[in-house]
């Protein structure tokens, strides 16, 4: 089982998500922008950073890199695919997902421990998770707060496809309190939070992220 | 223009030139007619303006500065591999590993232009530590503001914390530490330093030197423009005089994105083994790494200047050399290796091209359209400045200062008056909650941060197979080295020292950033003398070296300067990450008995209490025993190694008070304490005597903790317990952990917003 990583310039937590990936028991795989190839992959993680700078818009740019064409046709095909952050802001200017990421509406960075509620629990990367179990992982973005028009959201809600929510406090201003949403098939995923960064107590604050890459070896497994 | 060659300069030696506004001084001009016989072209004239300038040549403080190498240079953990007059020390932290740490200030550009001035900080830091052959893993900032509610420090803060953090987040490297303190002083010169830490494998180690005739001079990274010129020699040597003009122009804009690619980019070339020498452009730019490479090399270098890539193409030579555009590497690379230097730069996205070579001549000779513009020998320039014996005197106020102490001063004495103490001391600016900045910090990134902010220490795991670690501490009391910048110093270095030990960390190595006055002012040479005195006294004393810094002079506004701010850097090796000691009492550690090691005296003055309360600074500050300190190091190291502790906290400033809240509200649970026999409960909570550690023990390893202690003959004393959900001081007060939270946060949102 292989999880594959894609580094784009400016990505930054690739290294974190290649090592989540291997803690969860999968062989993980770097994999670069400019190939096309995803070299025998059975999942991939669009990791968290700040791709080209986020110059133009965030993920604006590395949608257009070679090895998207290759994730965006196969993750038609089903392929799972996790976004996080950075990721998912790639996934949204590619339209894998509906909607987008604008700039925290209090205009800082932040990183934070933040609690969240896992609401969709059949996609590919959740499945390891209770039924709106509660989670809490690091959240840390410039970019998080995700918008989209009202029946767009309504949609999101009314399909079951909202896979996480922000508990406490709403930390960027997401409408409707937004973390992560999943495409209807359910094998891409993006999500704001940073699961890769809560695989181990020594380093995160709590192991909660590790069910996103252990779901996904069971859904490849059953596949 | 036409271009001022050398052979223009030899046949027209009557020319006036612009010495005076580049800020050289009439005899360094001479010196410099002297040494090259003639006088200097107009590009060797802003190389030397430059170089000479106090920022990169240290003439102030260079005779000083010396007496750091009457400290032994072994370290505790290893040899030093690298020490002071490379970009950054270098130790061997065991298991074929180095690190590399450094500390350097960006303080006069973030006054003129807050964001980028301290995101250029940040980069400029990481550059020296990329340059040593090291991965950069970690960064820190300890940052000194003026009063939280004065106008420009909402101007300032919001812009440095941002630039902080909008650079280090965009490099993916996690920010694990220090200061943010607020000081009258500092109003009109805040203070940015940037520490940043670096991991390599021995054989990685590279020194910035041009050496191998005929090897390539490769310049890669941004291209050049006109940020920055003169940011030297303008900024960082001069203080800002009212209504002067706007120095913005002077200031570097950074790209992080950009020096995201150049690390990733280095880090390639140095496994690929292509790279024979390197050195990072800060500032002074191409002046600074060519001379400097040169003259550490076999000493002549040969650089076509039209080869430089400009951002704008109507850019002088002058201008070329003195540029401090960011992002920016210079590299020695033999001929059949440059182009695989290159592809690897192409891969990356780096434009990289060679720009001259290491000659044999003996001198650093660079034309500019087929001319020669300059011609001088590079040791003159980056090695052989000018070297002042500054005179230097106590000042005539210490005396008063230190017969004005605040042990006479009214305190609190019944439990409802301590209560009311400890909730205005915790919600004052140096002693609240810190996470309005420390929140826009990525402290994760990079999955090897163990320990960070609010913790004693930030604390990096370097192996994930062994365990093997690095904690690193930043400090400084700019109140007591105003006291006595001697002792002052000394306790900087203690209370690092101590921060380290107390997460479980040997300490091994010493960074500092000595931030000053001016240099003209004989009380402020003073206080810089002391200063450094007592960092080479204590670091002898503690048996760890300075392996490198930076000074920063002219740190003030007409006749006042700041408080002498001596930042001091401790970066101590850990055998096993997971031993290490945390702060927090948390919900397992309920019914741990809570220990205060060291000893309490009557020491008032300078601490938290007479600021906050008093608004006073007199008096002397805390003796320092670093005897003692050592002594408490090896206790916290040994405890935390035999699991005999589950939570430590240095006791600084705010006192013994500060630490209960803090270790509380960090983990949750709180605390049932009282006084020691024979201590007044005033003293007990608020006094900020050195050499002192609050640990939680579990009640199974009490009696080995304590019988450890016993046989150190270690001053300790049972002073509580962790429980509940308050901190009930017995006999005195009691307050809530949600009272006590929401003081002790409400401090920066309600300012900053």
């Amino acid at each position: 089982m292989k999880i594959g990583v894609v580094t784009f310039p400016g990505s930054l937590d690739d290294v974190d998500a290649r090592r989540a990936a291997a803690v969860a028991g999968a062989e993980a795989v770097a994999l670069w922008h400019g190939d096309a190839d995803l070299h025998g992959v059975d999942a991939v993680v669009l990791p968290g950073g700040f791709s080209y700078g986020d110059y133009l818009r965030a993920g604006a740019i590395s949608r257009f890199a070679p090895v998207m064409e290759t994730i965006i046709k196969k993750a038609g095909e089903g392929l799972p695919v996790l976004g996080i952050c950075n990721g998912f802001q790639v996934l949204c200017e590619s339209h894998l997902l509906p909607g987008a990421l604008i700039k925290n509406h209090h205009r800082k960075f932040i990183c934070k421990d933040q609690p969240l509620r896992i609401e969709n629990n059949r996609t590919a990367w959740t499945s390891d998770y209770d039924a709106n179990h509660e989670i809490t992982i690091v959240l840390k973005n410039q970019d998080g707060s995700f918008v989209a028009d009202e029946a767009t959201l309504d949609r999101l809600e009314g399909e079951g496809l909202v896979v996480a929510r922000y508990l406490d406090e709403n930390p960027n201003g997401s409408y409707r309190d937004i973390a992560g949403i999943s495409n209807e098939r359910g094998n891409v995923v993006g999500l704001m939070p940073h699961p890769e960064h809560c695989v181990e107590t020594l380093t995160g604050p709590s192991t909660d992220g590790l069910g996103f890459f252990t779901s996904v070896l069971k859904a490849v497994v059953s596949s | 223009m036409s271009t001022d060659t050398v052979s223009n300069a030899t046949s027209t030696p009557d020319v006036e030139q612009p010495w005076a506004e580049l800020g050289l001084k009439p005899d360094e001009y001479q010196r410099i007619r002297d040494i090259l016989d003639r006088r200097p072209t107009s590009c060797e004239l802003a190389m030397y303006s430059v170089m000479w300038s106090e920022h990169c040549s240290y003439k102030s403080s260079k005779v000083h500065l010396k007496k750091f190498g009457d400290i032994p240079q072994e370290t505790p953990a290893g040899k030093m591999l690298a020490g002071i007059g490379e970009n950054a020390g270098v130790i061997d932290i065991g298991e074929g590993y180095a690190v590399t740490f450094k500390v350097e200030s960006h303080n006069h550009p973030s006054y003129v232009e807050p964001y980028q001035g301290a995101a250029t900080g940040v980069g400029g830091i990481v550059r020296d530590i990329l340059a040593m052959g090291a991965r950069p893993v970690a960064v820190m900032d300890p940052l000194r503001f003026g009063p939280l509610d004065a106008p420009d420090t909402k101007r300032v803060l919001p812009g440095i914390v941002s630039g902080v953090g909008g650079y280090g987040n965009s490099l993916g490297l996690p920010n694990i530490g220090g200061e943010v303190v607020f000081d009258a002083t500092y109003l009109g010169n805040p203070l940015v330093n940037a520490l940043c830490v670096g991991v390599m494998r021995h054989e990685d180690l590279h020194l910035a030197n041009a050496t191998g005739i005929g090897n390539q001079i490769i310049l890669y990274g941004a291209k050049t423009g006109g940020d920055g010129i003169g940011g030297v020699s303008v900024l960082a040597s001069e203080t800002f005089a009212e209504g002067g003009p706007t120095k913005r122009p002077a200031v570097q804009v950074g790209d992080p994105f950009m020096e995201k690619l150049l690390i990733e980019c280095t880090l390639e070339l140095f496994a690929a083994r292509i790279v024979e020498g390197i050195q990072d452009l800060g500032g002074a730019g191409l002046s600074c790494a060519t001379s400097e490479l040169a003259s550490a090399g076999d000493g002549g270098m040969f650089v076509s200047l039209d080869k430089v890539p400009l951002r704008d193409a109507s850019l002088a030579p002058e201008e070329i050399l003195m540029s401090e555009s960011q992002e920016r590497m210079m590299a020695v690379v033999t001929p059949e290796n440059v182009e695989q230097f290159l592809k690897i730069c192409e891969k990356w996205d780096v434009q990289a091209d060679v720009i001259g070579e290491v000659t044999d001549t003996g001198r650093l000779q660079i034309d500019w359209h087929g001319e020669r513009v300059v011609d001088v020998p590079p040791r003159t320039v980056a090695h052989e400045g000018p070297v002042y014996e500054r005179p230097y005197a106590r000042p005539d106020w210490m005396d008063a200062l230190q017969a004005d102490g605040a042990e006479k001063l009214p305190r609190a004495t019944t439990g409802a008056e301590l209560r009311d103490t400890l909730l205005k001391l915790i919600a004052s600016p140096n002693l609240c909650d810190k996470s309005w900045v420390t929140d826009q910090y990525d402290r994760y990134v990079l999955g090897n941060s163990v320990l960070s902010q609010p913790e004693d220490s930030g604390m990096i795991r370097v192996d994930e197979t062994s365990g093997l670690g690095v904690a690193v501490s930043t400090d400084c009391n700019g109140r007591f080295a105003k006291l006595d910048p001697y002792t002052g110093a000394k306790l900087a270095l203690a209370e690092s020292y101590r921060n380290v030990a107390t997460t479980g960390a040997r300490p091994a190595a010493v960074t500092d950033c000595l931030n000053f006055g001016s240099p003209e002012d004989p009380g402020v040479m003073w206080q810089f003398s002391e200063a450094i005195r007592g960092l080479v006294d204590g670091c002898i004393e503690l048996g760890i070296p300075v392996t490198g810094g930076n000074v920063s002079f002219y740190n003030q506004t007409g006749e006042t300067p700041i408080l002498p701010t001596p930042v001091v850097g401790v970066l101590g090796v850990i055998d096993d990450v997971t031993r290490r000691t945390p702060i927090g009492f948390t919900a397992d550690m309920e019914g741990h008995q809570l220990y205060l090691l060291g000893e309490t005296e009557e020491e008032l003055s300078g601490s938290e209490w007479a600021h906050v309360i008093h608004g006073h600074l007199g008096g002397r500050p805390p003796a320092v025993d670093l005897a003692a300190e050592a002594q408490l190091a090896d206790i916290l190291i040994n405890a935390s190694r035999d699991g005999l502790i589950d939570a430590a906290h240095d006791v600084s400033d705010g006192g013994v008070a500060q630490v209960l809240v803090e270790s509380a509200l960090r983990g949750g649970v709180g605390a049932r304490v009282w006084a020691p026999d024979g201590l007044d409960p005033f003293l007990f909570l608020f006094a900020e005597s050195a050499g002192r550690a609050v640990v939680a023990v579990p009640r199974t390893e009490e009696v080995r903790f304590t019988d450890m202690c016993t046989a150190r003959r270690f001053p300790h004393t049972k002073i509580g317990v962790v429980t509940g959900e308050s901190l009930d001081v017995q006999d005195q007060f009691e307050v809530s952990l949600s009272e006590l939270r929401e003081t002790w946060t409400a401090t920066l949102p309600a300012a900053l917003g």
